[in-house]
């Protein structure tokens, strides 16, 4: 056996070997590391322990490098942890630093092993657990080693003592009752004449703080000092992270630490320190206007500074005061715009959210026009950075900043034929959003979705797809506002519409199936008034078009290859001047009767029939319908079309026939307005009787496995599918009521009996009764009573009784009172301070010291923030904390805790009598104290603080020596 | 807090990892591979900074350095401050210099206990302990001495080592 171990270290690779070795492998190295590791597996169970260490040490390096999983060898680790020599325990622990976690099942055996280590003569062995015990300690890990770690907190060794301040902060986490016997002694560190103790310690503060900064306050005294004394930058930064925490906490506390702050902030040579001042004055200190101002000066340095580190955090530290102010964005402009330019994306992104956060309502037409005429010329990623972030700004609020619509909807059809553009999606939901919210932007909105449907070009481009979606949605839905209808529906109609996906092409001809409705109509409408004039040749159609001159070209000679019509070119390019005529008569733009001769209308439905009767063998069920749909009305139509040509003089009694009534009818079912419609509009809907929301559906769906999902989506929207599914779901509750569970089912299918179709059509009933969904709909408050559970979850109730407000001199947006955001669940509960119970704990170590009636005199801010924050928690906050707040309110707290053990009894009697000795002790230090300046007078506190402490100590846990005495 | 150390070289190849909470090992390399993908496409010259929410999740920054052939990243939180974790990279690399005269890629590749030593010294389980590389020169003297010494009572394999590595 020892022969076998001696020949196995002999030819042992070590780790060098293992790197040569690699490096020489230019080519399959994965099968070397497979080699490598079974040759470590076969070495890892030797009995040698340095054969073992060095596998394991090979292993180490493979899972560090490599990335192999080494959790296999969890138990080796943990035999060299324990081992004398210290090159096989340092592998031993690197290893479990390396791989252990929460789960680790060998985590258990380590336990005695750190302990022992722990408390070694040898600074680096305690030093080798420290490091481990901050990757790996568990709940368990924490709890048992609590008294060790709280030894080594004042050890004599720095080198020691700084690795247990820091291996605090996990054990805290994981345990937070330890903070009862370390935390005193952790504070007493803070005080330390050791730079490197200070660091370590205020290092664990500002993380602790940073999780609960309200349980700290009580110890600004002591970070004010060590921020008035200490000369470090490390520790300086950290004291200054604790503070940005603590000050929006206790105004008096901002208002002490603003003059130290801006006087390192001149002082201070190193940057990382005056940059964290300047982050925390404009982070937390935004009523200090010195302050303010001095950082603002600050970042001004930092904007035009070589170093682009420098100008990066300057433009960051400038984010952080638009919030507040603004005039701090608006004085550095030039210096944000020129960043635009830089060659940093990083930069570029920052001053681009910058120069967002500028814009305004009065200047957002001149930053908008520049930053699009500069996405043109920049790399495809930023230039959708900035697309982005313009449509995100200009739609904030429902278009809060918006004046001018008719300047919007052309940025935004400007912005659609930008080469990179990949914002097709939200550019699509505006134009919609607007075309419904924007009465008065429609005229421009129809215009620019014109130009783009005209032109051939765009078509070819698949991410245009979507916005075209919305042009012709938009040409369709706002018709009566379309200069030129014909070409309108030649657009709509061209061959290439063919490049288009078919969810796409159905809306564009479902759209040429209003425009043509709307054509018939006018048609009609003349007739009617007399107004007919046979051929007449020169139609103000063409007057009434404004085409840019470009895109005219195009058009045009796009339309003559397909149109058989008599179409006159010169019609379509239309001049400038001729706009303004026609925005006049933007109303009454319905009244263009004269230009739709008898003959184009034959030609156009004739046209029609051509180029979607095709379409009927389509194989998309969307464009067939559709295509279908437009050509039986067609058909009809032109019947009695050719039948009223041939009897053209009597045109009186043209009205009555039955073409005309289908044709006014299709009219006004196209003529009714839709309006947006609000996210919450389902919770108005009543719950009816019987249906139970907030049942648990979990059972149903092991039930349901074996249904097909069609029920999922016949439940919201009916359709072909209504029928079967609803049979399978009756199969569903036959299984049901076999199994018993007879309640869920029942209910489930009754309420798709009932309401299978319910929810959308009752939102359009409102619609078409209301042009818009009402915004303070009396009825749906008078649903809130059955609904109430809904409305609950949504938080509209709330919303709903505010009244719009839509005084700005400018276009009426629609806006819905609810729900046109989402709702944040953030807002809905206002989160509660975390209550865990290391908050509690730190409270319980400091209220106990400080909650008296005596410190309430000496340091009046502790004392009230820490009872507000008592009483808000005192549900929560386990026993001990509510006897210490008794005790500081009133005499005789124990009587009001009969559930509390004897233990706890006795625990109260103690503190009660300490709480007087205190009281005493601390009015002799207070009428000292006032007379001196109050960094001194914390000093006298803690001073107290300290006497107190072992006592405090050892009434709690007895189990731990007392050190101090 | 630190999260993570991450050195690697202008191919992508890890040289040192060092993660301060549990990743699982594939994680920490996918990781790895993501930082690199974004540093090799940054130009020199530019800002040391990258936008790391997108691989280490929320209030993650990361810094990095370039010298020579490697690449020095620090993975952090905002209770850091990102100028105060530049001059820490370059605390490591000036004391991995005193270390080894002239660091260069293959002291790093061979030295993998003492590297890990040196940044076990500076960082302790995500903070920064020591900032001064003559005292973490000292500390891993010491521990380098300690080592050899708890190796030289392994008389044989010592002098067989040896031998063999003549």
């Amino acid at each position: 056996m020892a022969g076998s171990s001696i020949m196995e270290n002999l030819f042992q690779r070590t780790l060098e070997d293992l790197i040569k070795g690699m490096r020489l492998q230019l080519i399959g190295e994965s099968a070397f590391i497979s080699k490598a590791v079974e040759e470590i597996r076969r070495e890892i169970k030797s009995t040698d322990p340095h054969t073992k260490s060095t596998a394991l040490h090979k292993l180490c390096y493979l899972s560090a490098i490599h990335g192999l999983d080494i959790s296999w060898a969890a138990f080796h680790a943990v035999e060299l942890m324990s081992s004398s020599r210290f090159s096989h325990k340092s592998v031993g622990y690197h290893a479990a630093a390396l791989s252990f976690h929460d789960a680790t099942p060998v985590l258990l055996l380590t336990t005695n092993q750190l302990r022992k280590d722990l408390s070694s003569p040898n600074p680096f062995e305690a030093s080798l657990a420290l490091q481990t015990l901050s990757r790996i300690a568990t709940v368990d890990l924490a709890r048992d080693l609590t008294p060790e770690v709280f030894s080594l907190l004042s050890s004599g060794r720095v080198f020691v003592r700084k690795k247990a301040i820091a291996v605090v902060l996990r054990v805290f986490d994981k345990y937070p009752d330890a903070v009862r016997v370390c935390f005193k002694r952790l504070v007493e560190n803070l005080e330390s004449s050791d730079p490197q103790i200070v660091s370590a310690v205020v290092g664990v503060f500002c993380e602790l703080a940073s999780r609960d900064p309200r349980s700290y306050l009580p110890l600004a005294p002591e970070f004010y000092r060590v921020l008035v004394d200490c000369k470090n930058n490390w520790v300086l930064i950290k004291v200054l992270k604790i503070f940005a925490k603590l000050a929006p906490l206790e105004p008096r506390l901002a208002k002490r630490i603003v003059e130290p702050i801006c006087e390192i902030m001149r002082a201070t040579g190193a940057k990382s320190v005056m940059f964290e001042c300047v982050r925390t004055v404009l982070t937390s200190l935004g009523d200090h206007d010195s302050g303010i101002k001095l950082a603002v000066s600050k970042v001004k340095e930092l904007l035009v500074d070589e170093d682009p580190n420098l100008r990066y955090l300057g433009l960051q530290a400038l984010s952080v005061a638009s919030e507040k102010h603004l005039w701090a964005v608006l004085e550095n402009k030039e210096s944000v715009i020129k960043s635009l330019s830089d060659e940093d994306s990083n930069i570029r992104v920052e001053s681009l959210r910058l120069v967002m956060a500028m814009v305004s309502e009065s200047n957002v037409t001149e930053i908008s026009g520049v930053l699009v005429n500069y996405a043109l010329k920049s790399d495809p990623e930023f230039c959708n950075e900035i697309l982005g972030s313009v449509l995100t700004t200009c739609s904030r609020n429902v278009y809060e900043i918006v004046v001018d619509f008719d300047w919007y909807v052309s940025l935004l059809g400007e912005m659609a034929r930008i080469p990179n553009c990949q914002e097709s999606e939200e550019i699509e939901r505006q134009l919609i959003d607007i075309g419904m919210r924007v009465k008065d932007a429609r005229l421009q909105l129809v215009r620019v979705a014109r130009d783009l449907l005209i032109d051939p070009a765009l078509l070819g481009n698949a991410c245009l797809h979507r916005i075209l979606c919305a042009a012709a949605w938009v040409a369709g839905e706002y018709i009566d506002f379309a200069g030129n209808l014909f070409e309108i529906i030649d657009a709509l109609l061209q061959p290439r519409t063919n490049l288009l996906p078919p969810s796409i092409r159905a809306v564009y001809i479902h759209s040429a199936l209003k425009v043509l409705v709307f054509c018939l109509d006018c048609y009609l409408m003349q007739n009617e008034d007399g107004n007919l004039v046979v051929g007449q040749s020169d139609p103000f159609i063409g007057k009434r078009c404004s085409v840019a001159p470009e895109s005219a070209t195009c058009q045009s000679s796009n339309l003559e290859q397909h149109d058989d019509l008599t179409f006159d070119p010169r019609n379509t390019t239309g001049s400038p001047e001729d706009l303004s005529v026609f925005e006049n008569n933007a109303d009454t733009a319905v009244t263009q009767g004269p230009a739709i001769t008898h003959e184009y209308m034959l030609g156009l439905v004739d046209r029609i029939e051509l180029v979607l009767a095709p379409l009927t063998a389509n194989q998309d069920v969307e464009v067939l319908d559709r295509a279908s749909n437009i050509l039986a009305f067609v058909r009809l139509v032109k019947a009695e079309l050719i039948d009223n040509a041939s009897q053209k003089a009597n045109t009186a009694d043209k009205k009555d026939t039955q073409v005309s009534a289908i044709i006014t009818l299709m009219r006004d079912a196209f003529v009714t307005d839709l309006g947006p419609v609000s996210v919450s509009a389902q919770g108005r809907v009543a719950v009816p009787d019987g249906l139970d929301l907030k049942e648990n559906l979990d059972d149903l769906s092991a039930l349901c496995g074996d249904i097909e999902l069609p029920s999922s989506s016949s439940f919201g929207i009916g359709g072909p599918q209504f029928g079967t599914s609803s049979d399978a779901t009756s199969t569903g509750l036959l299984k049901n009521e076999e199994s018993g569970l007879v309640n869920e089912s029942t209910s489930l299918l009754e309420h798709r009996k009932r309401h299978g179709l319910y929810y959308l059509p009752s939102e359009k009933n409102e619609i078409s009764q209301y042009d818009y969904p009402p915004a303070n709909d009396p009825r749906s408050n008078s649903n809130s009573d059955e609904a109430a559970e809904l409305a609950k979850l949504t938080e509209q109730s709330l919303v709903l009784k505010k009244k719009p407000n839509q005084t700005k001199p400018r276009p009426v947006v629609v806006k819905l009172d609810d729900g046109d955001v989402v709702p944040l669940p953030i807002s809905y509960k206002r989160p509660e301070p975390r209550d865990d119970s290391l908050s509690g704990a730190i409270k319980d170590i400091l209220l106990g010291s400080t909650t008296k009636p005596s410190s309430s005199q000496s340091n009046p801010s502790d004392k009230s923030s820490s009872k507000r924050k008592e009483k808000k928690k005192q549900v929560a906050a386990d026993i001990p904390s509510q006897i210490k707040e008794n005790l500081g309110d009133a005499e005789g707290p124990g009587l009001e805790n009969p559930g509390s053990s004897s233990k706890d009894h006795d625990y109260v009697k103690e503190r009660r009598e300490r709480g007087k000795e205190k009281i005493v002790e601390g009015e002799g230090h207070d009428q000292k104290a006032r007379k001196k300046k109050s960094s001194h007078r914390h000093g006298k506190h803690k001073t107290r603080q300290k006497a107190n402490s072992p006592l405090n100590v050892v009434s709690q846990t007895p189990e731990i020596p007392d050190f101090l005495l | 807090m630190i999260r993570a150390v991450l050195v690697m070289n202008t191919q992508g190849r890890p040289r040192i990892t060092k993660f301060y909470e549990f990743w699982p090992v594939e994680k920490q390399h996918e990781a790895i591979r993501n930082v690199f993908s974004v540093l090799c496409s940054r130009a020199e010259h530019v800002s040391n900074f990258v936008d790391a929410e997108s691989i280490f999740g929320p209030d993650s920054r990361l810094v990095y350095k370039h010298f020579a052939t490697l690449y020095f990243v620090l993975i952090f939180d905002s209770s850091e401050n990102e100028l105060a974790m530049l001059d820490l990279i370059q605390v490591f690399v000036e004391t991995l210099d005193k270390c080894f005269r002239n660091v260069c890629e293959l002291d790093i590749v061979f030295n993998y206990s003492k590297i890990h030593a040196i940044l076990d010294e500076i960082i302790f389980g995500g903070q920064v302990l020591e900032t001064s590389s003559t005292e973490v020169m000292k500390a891993v003297e010491e521990i380098t001495k300690l080592e050899a010494a708890s190796n030289a009572i392994n008389l044989v394999s010592k002098s067989v080592s040896n031998w063999r590595s003549r």
